[in-house]
């Protein structure tokens, strides 16, 4: 499978990624050249094999019901989580106008 | 009086324990290192020389107050400007996050502190950890204190994506440094520079508050001149942590109690696949050598396949991209880093714009890589495929540990290269990562020690990858090289 330009635009729409016309032009052959070298996976045979999920075998654990057990994941930091907002207003991130 | 910027992590320890001199010196002579070769090498995006000053005045308080000493006590080190330090800007060398200063310290980095480690500085590395030579730094290229022995000036590249963490340990800027490897991050580097590096079981260290690149193959480790000082180093920094899903639950062990060069009874496996047609001649001696070592050591050396070995890079750029692209969705100009709004613009807009003005060059080419193969109607042809086959490489090696304890291969399929000389074409940097990618695909423990000087008088790597949690085997492994090889070999100073 190969992409072309309106492919690589429609990539970068969906990526949310303001590319220029030259940008995109420059993409395509260098996306085809990587895409076309991945594609030799296709020759491996994965009959029955299954997808790996994870690399070292753990267990996914539940924390305890404990409110702000830690307390650096607790409640209680709005100011923090705030701190490096480009546009903090009233203790809400500020985001341009999304309703008419 | 001794160079103290010559010690390493042990022996700096022992000194400032013993008395012989103070952390204050230490912090202060390293400091100097750093600010002397910052214009030349630009391994630090950001010294912090007053941190590694305030964490040994502490040291040498506790010692003069009698109070019991950290294991890293009175050691300075680099942090790779990929973990979120409290207070010190964090940037992932981007422009995204050029100004984001975390109100949380990552849990590798807090864990030294509380070792008794301080900070020299935050290190340069490539643009998210994406890149194999540091040249996609929004903060520009680190140039390697390493120069060829042609007569010739070429600026040569310290490996990637930990180059800042390389360049700073082999100039003596450092002692030792944190490093991330995702597809050969710490190891190649390392090898690049004449340093040893080892990249832990994928959960020993946890990657909480580590700026994210591929989350399934991420992984923290430490960057030193020796194995021990990366022992003592790795000992510092693993250890459960409830707030990665990912963090192993499993005692850290003594590695530096158990070190020992002594691989009677260890079988050693030399993967077929590995010796490649066209193979680099100095790399493949290099390679005999330290099977030669070894065997010295008391190992018995067999061969083994990993048939799938040729598959691991195209799988590798599959799965990391896809990781990263989601992982980088965060990015969005609304709760930190760069914002940038056009007149007019609505939110859309200033996502998008934000995104093409914050991102380099390569980390746009895997976001939209990784968009791409995630995309309806693509998915399961690349990355479902790509995680059968990472199935499949896990598989060789387990099926490969019936027959040997670690594996030793090169690190590097050749030495450093030159700065511009191989980021023209995307691909032919890809292939840099070819010995070191497989082990992150498996989540193996891997680690690269400096096996000798190539003809043009740069460092080869010998790489020792090992069975899941046996860290042990692989710094033991590395120390018998290390005892064999005698590697004194520094950098002159030029800068």
């Amino acid at each position: 499978m190969s992409v072309d330009t309106a492919t690589v635009a429609k990539i970068a729409s969906l990526a949310r990624l303001k590319l220029g016309e030259d940008e995109i032009a420059a993409m395509v052959p260098e996306l085809n050249g990587i895409l076309a070298w991945v594609e030799q996976l296709g020759e491996v045979d994965v009959t029955g094999v299954e997808p790996m999920t994870a690399v070292i075998e753990n267990t996914l654990r539940l924390r305890t019901d404990e409110i702000d057990a830690d307390p650096l994941t607790g409640g209680g930091k709005r100011d923090d989580v705030l701190a490096n907002a480009p546009a903090a207003e009233h203790g809400f991130f500020g985001v341009p106008k999304v309703i008419e | 009086m001794t160079d103290l910027t010559e010690l390493g992590v042990a022996a700096i320890r022992e000194g400032v324990a013993q008395g012989s001199f103070s952390a204050v010196e230490v912090a202060e002579a390293f400091n100097a290192n750093v600010a002397a070769a910052q214009a030349a090498l630009n391994a630090f995006i950001v010294p912090t020389p007053e941190k590694a000053l305030d964490a040994a005045r502490a040291v040498d308080a506790d010692r003069a107050a009698g109070k019991a000493l950290g294991k890293l006590a009175g050691v300075p080190i680099g942090m790779k400007d990929l973990f979120a330090t409290r207070g010190i800007q964090t940037t992932a060398a981007s422009h995204i996050l050029e100004g984001f200063t975390p109100e949380y310290e990552s849990t590798v980095s807090q864990k030294l502190w509380d070792a008794g480690a301080g900070m020299l500085g935050k290190l340069n590395l490539d643009q998210f950890a994406m890149g194999s030579s540091n040249e996609t730094s929004y903060f520009g290229n680190v140039v390697s204190p390493w120069k060829r022995k042609d007569g010739g000036n070429a600026a040569l590249a310290p490996g990637g994506s930990s180059g800042g963490s390389s360049a700073a340990v082999s100039a003596r800027l450092c002692p030792a440094a944190t490093g991330t490897d995702t597809g050969g991050s710490i190891r190649q580097p390392a090898a690049f520079t004449g340093i040893s590096g080892i990249k832990p079981t994928y959960g020993r260290c946890s990657r909480w508050g580590i700026v994210a690149f591929a989350s399934s193959l991420d992984q923290a480790g430490p960057m030193a001149r020796d194995v021990r000082d990366c022992a003592i180093m790795l000992e510092a920094m693993a250890g459960f942590d409830p707030k990665d899903a990912t963090s192993l639950d499993l005692p850290v062990p003594a590695w530096e109690a158990g070190l020992s060069g002594d691989l009677k009874g260890k079988r050693v496996g030399i993967p077929r696949e590995y010796r490649l047609d066209g193979m680099d001649g100095e790399v493949a001696a290099s390679w005999d050598q330290g099977i030669a070592w070894l065997k010295d050591a008391g190992a018995e050396v067999v061969d083994i396949s990993l048939p799938h070995t040729k598959y691991a890079l195209p799988t590798y750029y599959i799965i990391a991209p896809a990781e990263a692209s989601s992982n980088l969705a965060r990015y969005d100009g609304v709760r930190y880093g760069l914002r940038e709004l056009p007149s007019g613009a609505g939110l859309q807009d200033m996502y998008a714009a934000t995104r093409a003005a914050g991102f380099g060059a390569e980390v746009k080419r895997r976001i939209l890589i990784g968009t791409y193969v995630l995309s309806a109607g693509f998915y399961d042809a690349y990355y479902t495929q790509a995680q059968k086959v990472r199935t499949l490489i896990a598989r060789d090696f387990k099926e490969a540990w019936a027959h040997c304890d670690v594996i030793l291969a090169p690190t590097t399929p050749s030495a450093a290269f030159a700065l511009g000389e191989k980021s023209a074409d995307p691909l032919e940097m890809y292939l840099n990562d070819v010995f070191s990618v497989p082990a992150s695909l498996a989540g193996l423990p891997a680690m690269s020690v400096p096996a000798g000087l190539s003809g043009e008088g740069l460092p080869l790597g010998l790489q020792i990858i090992g069975k899941p949690f046996d860290e042990q085997g692989v710094l033991n492994a590395g120390l018998a090289i290390e005892q064999r090889a005698g590697f004194v070999a520094k950098p002159e100073r030029w800068w």
